[in-house]
C-alpha cells in the first residue's frame, strides 16, 4: 500500500474495510464463515433435504470436524477430511479468496494455490470433535436476518457503507 | 454543472474547516489507543476539543468530560459529551461544506422544521447494552480490541434488530462490529481507519441514548404530486442494504418543485450480493418498477420530513416514462432542496444530485476525473454498485452523468448514478437502478442464472430449519 493511501485510510470516512463476499452458489454450502477461530459452515446433505452437516477447521491447530447438526459424526471422516469439508473449503475460497482464508487459518499456501485440494493438503490436519451446536445456531441466526421486516424510513448511517463491487 | 462552479467547490474551502477537522482527528487518535490510560498527546487533544467548544452550550459538559477522562474516570456520560462535541464539529463542517455547494450551484435550500418531540419513553435494554459495549470499546481503544470484545456486540445487535425503532442503531453496530472483527488484531494494522471508526462510534453513542431526537423519522407534512426520478444510490454492508432514490417532487398544489429522496432497506445475509439485492426490496414493487422502467410516479399523501419521504408503496402508482437526464436538465436547476436533521449532519451524508455534461474524462492525481472547461472533479468509481450496470469502463466512456456530489477527506467527488456513454460507436445510457426489476444485460443474466438464486436458497433453508 502506498503511503498516500495509508494516510487516506486514516482521514477518510468512507473506506470499504471489509471486502464484500464474492458471489457463489449457495445450494450445496448455504453458510460459510471465518469466526470463533474457525473456518466453519453448514453443508446441505446430498441425500436428505432435512439434514445438514456442520463442518469446521480450526485456525492454527487445523483440527477438523464434521457432524450432523444433531452431533452425529459424519460417516465420511475416515482419517481424512470428508467431502463436506472439501465443499466447505471450496466455497470459503470462493467467498473470501485464498488470501483471507489462508491468513485466518494460518496456513502457508503456495502463491497461486486456490483450490480446496491445495488448501487441505497444506493443513497440518487432524480430527478432533467439536460441538456442532454453536455453529448451527450461528447459521440459524444468519438465516433469521432474512425473516426481519424491511425498513421504509431512511437509515442515514448507511452512507458510511456505500455499495461497491462494480470496480472489482 | 459548469466548470466555474467546480472551481468554486475546489477553491472555496470554508474558513475553519481544517481546524475543526484537526480537533476531530485528535479525538480519533485517542480512540485508537483507548481512553483507559490517556497519554500526554491525547490529553492535549481532549483539552483542545473542550477549549474549542467552551463557548457553546456543550462547553461545560465537554470540559468536565475531558478532565475526568484524562484523570482516568470514564463514565458513559463523559463519552456522550465527547461524542456530542465531535458531532457538533462535524455538523458545523457539514453545514459549511453544504453552504459552499449551494453557493456554487445556486441551489435554494429550505430550513429544517423540527417535528413533534416525543416524550423520552422508558429506557430500552437494547440501547443500554449498546451503550455499555460502546463504552468498553472506547476505553479499550481500537488497537486493543480482541475477538471476545467484538463478539460482545452480538447481544445488543440482536436486541436492537428485534425492535423496528432501533434499526438505525442495529445496522450501524452490525457494520461496525464486522469491520473490527475483520481487522483484529488492529494493533498490527499500518493505519487503522481512525476517522471512520470514530465516526461510527460517535454516531452509535448518540443513537444509543434513550432520547427521542434519534428515534427516527416523524413526518411533519403529507405531500402529493408527481415524482420524477433522478437516480438511486445503493448502500450495503454484509448484513444490510438500502436503496435511496433521489427525485424531484412536483407538488400537486402547484408549488415549486422540491428535491426529495426516499429510502427502502432490508437486512440480509452476507452471501446475497449483486443484482440479487433488489430481490430483498421486493416489498416495494411500484418503486422498483419505476426504477427499472424509468417511469415517473404519482404519489398521494406521502409523509415527508425535510427532504425525506417515508415510502409507502400503496400510495404510489406508475406514471408516464420520464428520462432522468431530461429531469436533471430541465427541473433540477429550479428545485428547492431541504436541510437535513441536525443530528444527522456529517460530511458523509452530503449527497447532492447534479448533472454534468460536455466533460472529458481525465486523470486528477491518479484518480479518474471529469474535466469541465479545464476544471477537474474526481469520480468515485469505487462507489459503483454491483447490482447495476455502471462500470468504471462505462464511466470512462461517458460524456454526461447524473451523480451525487460527495465530500470526503478534504475533497469533492462525484458519485455516478447514471451515464450517457458511447460504446463501440453506439450511444448507451445506463442507470444504477436499471436492474431493479431483473438483470437486463443478457451476459450478466446468464451468469446470475448459472449461480442460482441466493435469496430463494436461503429462504428455503430458513423455512425448513428455523421453524423446528
Amino acid at each position: 500500500m502506498a503511503d498516500a493511501e495509508r494516510t487516506a485510510w486514516r482521514r477518510r470516512s468512507t473506506v470499504r474495510v471489509v471486502p464484500p463476499a464474492r458471489p457463489r452458489k449457495l445450494a450445496k454450502v448455504p453458510f460459510v464463515e471465518l469466526a470463533d477461530g474457525r473456518l466453519q459452515g453448514v453443508v446441505s446433505s446430498g441425500s436428505d433435504v432435512e439434514r445438514v452437516y456442520v463442518s469446521s477447521i480450526a485456525s492454527g491447530t487445523h483440527a477438523y470436524h464434521c457432524s450432523t447438526n444433531n452431533n452425529r459424526p459424519c460417516g465420511g471422516l475416515r482419517g481424512a477430511p470428508c467431502k463436506h469439508l472439501q465443499a466447505l473449503a471450496e466455497e470459503a475460497l470462493l467467498q473470501y479468496g485464498a488470501d483471507r482464508v489462508a491468513r485466518y487459518l494460518r496456513v502457508d499456501l503456495a502463491a497461486g494455490a486456490d483450490t480446496a485440494g491445495e488448501l487441505l493438503a497444506a493443513l497440518d490436519a487432524r480430527h478432533e470433535p467439536t460441538p456442532a451446536a454453536v455453529v448451527f445456531s450461528r447459521f440459524l441466526r444468519h438465516l433469521s436476518y432474512l425473516e426481519l421486516p424491511g425498513s421504509t424510513a431512511p437509515l442515514p448511517e448507511l452512507h458510511w457503507f456505500p455499495a461497491t463491487g462494480a470496480a472489482r | 454543472m459548469l466548470g466555474t462552479q467546480l472551481a468554486v467547490l475546489r477553491d472555496g474551502t470554508p474558513t475553519g474547516l481544517t481546524d475543526a477537522l484537526d480537533l476531530v482527528a485528535g479525538l480519533d487518535d485517542a480512540l485508537v489507543r483507548g481512553l483507559a490510560r490517556v497519554g500526554e498527546d491525547d490529553a492535549a487533544a481532549l483539552a483542545a476539543l473542550a477549549g474549542a467548544l467552551a463557548a457553546t452550550p456543550l462547553g461545560d459538559r465537554v470540559t468536565e468530560a475531558a478532565g475526568k477522562v484524562t484523570a482516568g474516570s470514564v463514565l458513559e456520560e463523559h463519552l456522550l459529551a465527547l461524542a456530542g462535541a465531535r458531532c457538533a464539529l462535524l455538523g458545523a463542517a457539514h453545514d459549511a461544506l453544504l453552504g459552499q455547494l449551494d453557493t456554487a450551484l445556486g441551489r435554494a435550500r429550505a430550513d429544517w422544521t423540527p417535528g413533534a418531540v416525543e416524550p423520552a419513553g422508558a429506557g430500552s435494554p437494547a440501547r443500554a447494552g449498546a451503550r455499555a459495549w460502546l463504552h468498553e470499546v472506547a476505553v479499550t481503544g481500537w488497537a486493543g480490541v480482541d475477538h471476545e470484545l467484538v463478539d460482545a456486540a452480538g447481544a445488543p445487535i440482536e436486541a436492537a434488530l428485534a425492535e423496528p425503532g432501533l434499526r438505525r442503531l442495529a445496522v450501524l453496530l452490525d457494520g461496525f462490529a464486522a469491520e473490527l472483527r475483520a481487522c483484529v488484531p488492529v494493533a498490527t494494522m499500518a493505519q487503522p481507519p481512525a476517522r471512520r471508526w470514530a465516526d461510527l462510534w460517535a454516531r452509535g453513542v448518540l443513537l444509543a441514548q434513550d432520547a427521542a431526537a434519534t428515534t427516527g423519522a416523524s413526518a411533519v407534512e403529507e405531500v402529493s404530486g408527481r415524482l420524477l426520478v433522478l437516480g438511486v444510490d445503493v448502500h450495503e454492508h454484509d448484513t444490510a442494504v438500502q436503496a435511496q432514490l433521489h427525485a424531484i417532487l412536483e407538488p400537486a398544489d402547484g408549488g415549486a418543485p422540491r428535491l426529495v429522496r426516499c429510502a427502502v432497506g432490508a437486512v440480509k445475509a452476507d452471501t446475497i450480493v449483486g443484482p440479487a439485492l433488489w430481490r430483498l426490496l421486493d416489498a416495494h414493487p411500484v418503486l422498483l418498477a419505476a426504477l427499472a422502467q424509468r417511469r415517473a410516479l404519482t404519489v398521494t399523501g406521502l409523509p415527508l420530513h425535510g427532504a425525506d419521504l417515508l415510502w409507502r408503496d400503496d400510495r404510489a402508482r406508475l406514471d408516464e416514462p420520464a428520462d432522468p437526464f431530461a429531469t436533471a436538465r430541465v427541473v433540477l436547476p429550479t428545485a428547492v432542496a431541504a436541510a437535513s436533521a441536525p443530528l444527522d449532519r456529517h460530511p458523509v451524508g452530503i449527497a447532492e444530485p447534479v448533472l454534468v455534461e460536455g466533460y472529458t474524462v481525465g486523470d486528477d492525481d491518479g484518480v479518474t476525473a471529469f474535466v469541465l472547461d479545464g476544471h477537474p472533479i474526481a469520480v468515485a468509481v469505487d462507489r459503483l454498485p454491483s447490482c447495476g450496470p455502471l462500470t468504471p469502463e462505462l464511466v470512462a466512456a461517458s460524456s454526461a452523468c447524473i451523480g451525487l456530489l460527495r465530500w470526503d477527506d478534504g475533497r469533492w467527488l462525484i458519485q455516478p448514478l447514471a451515464v450517457l456513454a458511447t460504446v463501440k460507436r453506439r450511444p448507451v445510457d445506463a442507470h444504477t437502478g436499471d436492474w431493479a426489476g431483473g438483470v437486463t444485460d443478457p451476459k450478466v443474466a446468464k451468469a446470475e442464472a448459472k449461480a442460482g438464486d441466493a435469496v430463494a436458497v436461503l429462504r428455503e433453508r430458513a423455512g425448513r430449519l428455523l421453524r423446528r
